[in-house]
Parts: C-alpha cells; structure tokens; sequence
C-alpha cells in the first residue's frame, strides 16, 4: 500500500516537472533561437530557420554580427540611454506611486475614495491613444533647465521620462499591498510618535519589498520596451533608447538577420540582469512576520 | 506619572453610537482594567484614550491636560497591542529603541534605556535577533519593551495576552503585574479574560453596549455585582440564575421561594427588586455545597468534573432548570445521583426580575 502512495506521489511529481520544463521550454527558445541566430551568418541563419538547427550552436559560428551591428549602429549609447531613462522613470515612479499609495490608504481625507475610483478608470485607457494630445502639450510646455528658460520638451529625456512617472497600475499594486500591511504596525509607529514621513520611510516601505520589485519589473519593462512615443518624441541620435535603434537595422531591403540578433542579444542582457537581481524579493516576504498571524 | 479622567466619553461612527456616555476616573499609579464581552466598546475606548480614535463627544484628561485634539505621539502613553505590532525588518534592539531613534535620542542615553528595558523584561540576550526568530511571548516583551523605553506617563494595553498559549499568558500575566509594581505607573488593560481582570486590577470597569456596568475593586464587583450582567460577567463558572417569587419582605430581607427553590430568607439591598413579586436569585457555584438532608435545592447530577481540587457538578433540578456547583475538593459523583445543596444564604443575590434572555447573555459573556 505505502508503496503504492509512494509510486503515486512520485508519477504526479514527474508529470508536474513535465509540465514545467515544457513551459520552460518554450519561453526558453525564442530566447535561444536569438543567441544562436546572432552567431551565425544570415545566409546560414535563414536556412537554419527550417529545422531544429535554428536552436543550436552548429554551423559557421562568429561574433561577426556583434562587429557590424556596433558598426551599423551606435549600441553603447543607445542602451545607456534606455538604461538611463528606464532607471530614473522606475526609481521615480516607485517614490510617486507608493507615496501615492500611502495617501490612499493610511492617511484620512475627503473625496478619496472617488479619486481613487477616478484613478483605476483610467487603467482602461491605452497610453497609444493620449500620445497626439501628450505630443502637443509637451512640444508646448515650458522648462528651466541650465541653459534657462526654453519652450517645448521634444527631443529631451524628460520627455520620455516625466509623463510615465506616475501610473495607476503601480498605484494600484501598492494600494493592494500595503492594505494588507498590519494596521497596528502603523498605529504603533504613530503612537511613537513618528511623523507620516516616517512611517512611510522607515516603516512601510522597508516591508514592501515584494511590491516594489513587481512594480519595478512591470515599469521597466514597459519603459525599456517603448517605442512609438520615442519614436515620436525624439529626432537626436544622441539620446534616442534601445527600442527605435532597431529601425538602424529594418530600413533596408535586405535585413541583416544576424545582425538584428545581434543587436536584440545585447540589449536583452539588462532587462535579464534587472529582472535577475529581483527575482529573489519576490520569493521573500516578512511583512507578516511581525504580528501573529 | 498621571491620572486619567474620562467625563461623559462618547464615541459614534456614523448613526451608531459605540461609547455612549463614559465616566472613568484612573488615579495616579492604578492598574484599571477594562472588560466586557466583545462589541462592548472596550477597545474603543482604550483607542480613543491612546488618540488612535477621534472622540466624538466628552472630554478626556491626561495628567491636567485635556487632551481630545492631542495626537497620540504627545498623549505621554505608551501601547502594547494584541497582535504585538513589532517591526518585522527590525532587530529587538531597533524596535525596543524605536521610538527614541525617532526622538533622535543621543546614543549612549538610547542604549542605556534599551539595556534598561531588556533587564526588566529579561531579554539582554535576544537584542540582536529579528522578531521572526521569536517566540510569541518574547514578542510581546519586546512590544512591553518599547513602551517601557518611552517612559510614558499611562501604559496602555490591548488584549496583550490573547494570542498567547495558557501557559505562557499566565508568566506573562504575573510579569505585567511585578512590571505594574516596579514602575509604579499608571496603566489601562484591556481584556475579555475576567481571570486576567480579578488577578491584576486594581479596579475592574464593567463594559456593556457602550456604558459601564460597574466599576470597583475586583472583589467589590464579585461579592456586590450591581446588576445581574456584572453577576453573571464576574466569576467562573458563571453565577447561577433562578426565578424566584417573594413570599414576603422587611426592609432588608426578603422570603423567596420557588418551584426548585425551597423557601429561605435572602438579603436584599439592590436597587429594583421588591418592587414586584418576582425576581431573579443568584448563587456562585462555589457558594453551593451538598447536604445529606435538607436544603434549598434539590436534583440529580448530570456530570461532575474533577479537577483535582475542585469538582464541578452540573445539576438537573425539576422544571428543566440547572445549576453548576464547584466543590471546593475532589469528590466522585455518579450522573444520576440524587444531591441535596445548600449554601450560606447571606451570600444570595437578589436581582429584579430577568428575562430568560438577559440572564443567558449575562452567563455567556463570561
């Protein structure tokens, strides 16, 4: 019988692993057809494409494609612009969305269940559709910077920043959050005496580290994955991001497919680093370790 | 050190009202205990004393100052909660010397309080630990740490003890109690758990749906409960409750008896009862004793409880009534067997009459 129980668990255990290494799989090979793809001459690539050849390392292999496509396009400075605007709109976009956050949930005041009704209505609405009217005010919108007083933000890093700083979906998630934070952790603090400020900062925000890290990959991604509003925004080579460089490589007749690869290898490599170094936050959470559960 | 006054507290959320009315005087130095069944507005008030809960109407003195409009930072009160409320990303240490880092205490003074608080509480040796490696009553020393380290004016407590196993609630009970004594200090308790309320108070407040019931020395309310909630609240097991008629009355005594309840002339000094030829009679278990002959009641055991050194018997009278007794020693009695009690009769209480009902609700809140 216990042997039985034990051929069970084991059968259920095995088809479980089969399960995930078929998922594992297939996110895992787009990602492996591009690594591949990068090494090999495009002539080569393309035939490749035809069977399972296009997965591995076979063939004429070369970092050829990494030469041209350095070549082809200024890559250095379009990753350290994508990583630049990326980071400063995530790191922005935490401190405005969960203070934000803070307000809805610890702090009493009128009208704010409205506002916040006002504020998940507008999760509905594409970002595609107030990019004409975005695009208009902010060719119009004054800034004083170190060279003084200009008109229009295009062609700025602002401009591809400050209109993602704040969005109802990160809002959101941290609403969630901290509405599941323990009440009294907060009421303790207050009767402490520490001022909102801190409760924010050395209460509420070191226990919301699952929350921030969600936030922050779901923000860079679609930062570091923009395209049109750059695109839109930006004529200057100098500080276009990563996303309208691959344009460097599809204006052509013939595209270069190794190089493309190429190209897309590199600048996946922050986006995995970055969801790297966060993945074990969302594994560990000791919000509730502090009150008995 | 202070002394808190609560003249005419009233709290209401919305339409309904939760406080509704409260006059507490807590004298410098007095550990008040505040109990009730749940719903009865205990905590409220303690959160409403802490500046966790606006108050509606009243006034609320701590020390010589009003303090209605007071946040709870400057209140001079220190508060233990029941879930622990103690900061999991912080080590004991930080959490102990939390609300000093906010007061921007200079070093060497933080350290001296915390070293302080930990040899009181006994736990010098787990300062560098993180709550997550400690037990449940640990924790709740480390809650009673930071608010020692405040040096508040009134100690506050929610319910401390609640989430703890029977064990440890009773350490900790007698830990609360010596910390009462050493400190001197002024403290306010919450609790449903009235063993909690008669071993540590000073006075015992007696919460019902927003008012207070009673409010006296533990052994005030046991012997002289002033109605039949604080009779059946105060006490385990539960006071014993029987419809009686009164045969006949001075000024002092009345003769009551009943279908169950052979005649006997029982003290009378509550206010209501007289008044109608009926009332309610109540007798602690532990006042009722077998008698071979004789007796005011009379039935046949349906379970006896041996606890070593007590036993509680639960008693079938005729009519459908029964009462719990708790003899004082362990003795064997078989279900079915006859028994014959009595008790001293100085110590009936008479009530004016209760419904079924109240004297139900009266039982089970305890």
């Amino acid at each position: 019988m216990a042997v039985v129980k034990a051929d069970n668990r084991g059968l259920r255990l095995a088809s479980r692993y089969a399960v995930l290494i078929l998922v594992a799989i297939i996110f895992i090979f787009p990602l492996l057809f591009m690594v591949m793809s990068s090494l090999k001459p495009s002539s080569q690539l393309l035939l490749d494409t035809k069977s399972l050849r296009a997965f591995l390392p076979v063939g004429e292999l070369s970092l050829q494609n990494y030469t041209d496509a350095f070549v082809r396009a200024p890559i250095a400075v379009f990753v350290l612009n994508s990583v630049l605007i990326t980071g400063v709109t995530v790191l922005l976009c935490l401190f405005v969305c969960s203070l934000a956050a803070f307000a809805f949930v610890f702090v009493d005041w009128s009208g704010k269940a409205v506002i916040f009704s006002i504020l998940l209505a507008t999760l509905i609405i594409p970002y595609e559709t107030i990019f004409i009217p975005l695009l208009l005010m902010v060719s119009q919108l004054p800034w004083v910077g170190l060279e003084g007083f200009e008109l229009g933000w295009l062609n700025t890093y602002r401009v591809q920043i400050a209109p993602f700083i704040a969005d109802a979906l990160s809002i959101f998630l941290f609403v969630q959050f901290f509405k599941d934070l323990p009440k009294e952790l907060i009421e303790a603090s207050r009767v402490e005496g520490a001022s909102w400020w801190t409760i924010y900062r050395r209460v509420v925000m070191p226990l919301s580290g699952p929350v921030i890290a969600t936030a922050a990959i779901l923000k860079f991604l679609f930062m570091y994955n923009q395209y049109l509003w750059p695109l839109m925004v930006v004529q200057e080579e100098a500080i276009r991001p990563v996303m309208v460089g691959l344009g460097y490589f599809t204006d052509q007749l013939n595209v270069p497919w190794g190089e493309v690869m190429a190209y897309l290898t590199v600048i996946t490599v922050p986006v995995l680093a970055f969801y790297l170094s966060l993945q074990r936050v969302f594994i560990s959470s000791v919000a509730s370790t502090g009150v008995k559960g | 050190m202070a002394d808190v006054k609560l003249k005419g507290i009233k709290k209401s959320y919305g339409p309904v009202d939760v406080i509704k009315g409260v006059d507490i005087d807590v004298n410098d130095g007095e550990f008040v205990v505040f109990v009730g069944p749940s719903g009865c507005g205990k905590s409220t008030l303690l959160r409403m004393i802490a500046g966790l809960e606006d108050i509606t109407g009243g006034t609320l003195e701590i020390g010589t100052r009003v303090v209605n409009e007071v946040p709870a930072s400057e209140r001079g009160i220190a508060m233990v909660f029941q879930s622990y409320a103690i900061f999991p990303h912080m080590t004991v240490r930080e959490n102990i010397a939390f609300g000093l880092t906010i007061a921007k205490t200079p070093k060497a003074e933080k350290d001296e309080k915390v070293m302080e608080a930990a040899r009181i509480l006994q736990m010098e040796n787990l300062l560098d630990r993180r709550p997550s490696q400690l037990s449940g009553g640990q924790r709740q020393r480390v809650a009673i740490g930071r608010a020692i380290t405040r040096n508040p004016e009134v100690f506050l407590f929610d319910e401390p003890l609640s989430n703890l196993d029977a064990a440890l609630r009773l350490d900790m009970r007698m830990e609360i109690g010596k910390l009462h004594k050493s400190l001197g200090a002024t403290m306010i308790y919450v609790t449903h758990d009235q063993v909690e309320a008669m071993t540590l108070a000073d006075k015992i407040v007696v919460l019902k749906d927003g008012y207070v019931q009673q409010m006296g020395a533990p052994m005030d309310l046991y012997h002289r409960p002033n109605n039949l909630f604080v009779a059946g609240f105060i006490g385990a097991p539960s006071m014993n409750f029987l419809d009686v008629d009164i045969v006949s009355q001075d000024g002092t005594s009345a003769k009551v008896n009943s279908p169950v309840v052979a005649e006997f002339a029982a003290p009378v000094w509550r206010d209501g009862v007289g008044q109608t030829p009926k009332a309610t009679l109540g007798i602690r278990p532990q006042d009722l004793r077998p008698v071979a002959e004789g007796g005011i009641l009379e039935g046949t055991v349906t379970l006896a409880e041996r606890l070593g050194t007590e036993t509680i018997v639960d008693i079938r009278l005729s009519h459908g009534h029964r009462v719990l007794a708790s003899l004082g020693e362990d003795r064997v009695f078989e279900p079915g067997e006859h028994i014959r009690l009595d008790f001293d009769h100085e110590k009936a209480h008479l009530f004016a009459p209760a419904t079924d009902q109240e004297k139900q609700a009266a039982q089970s809140a305890a």
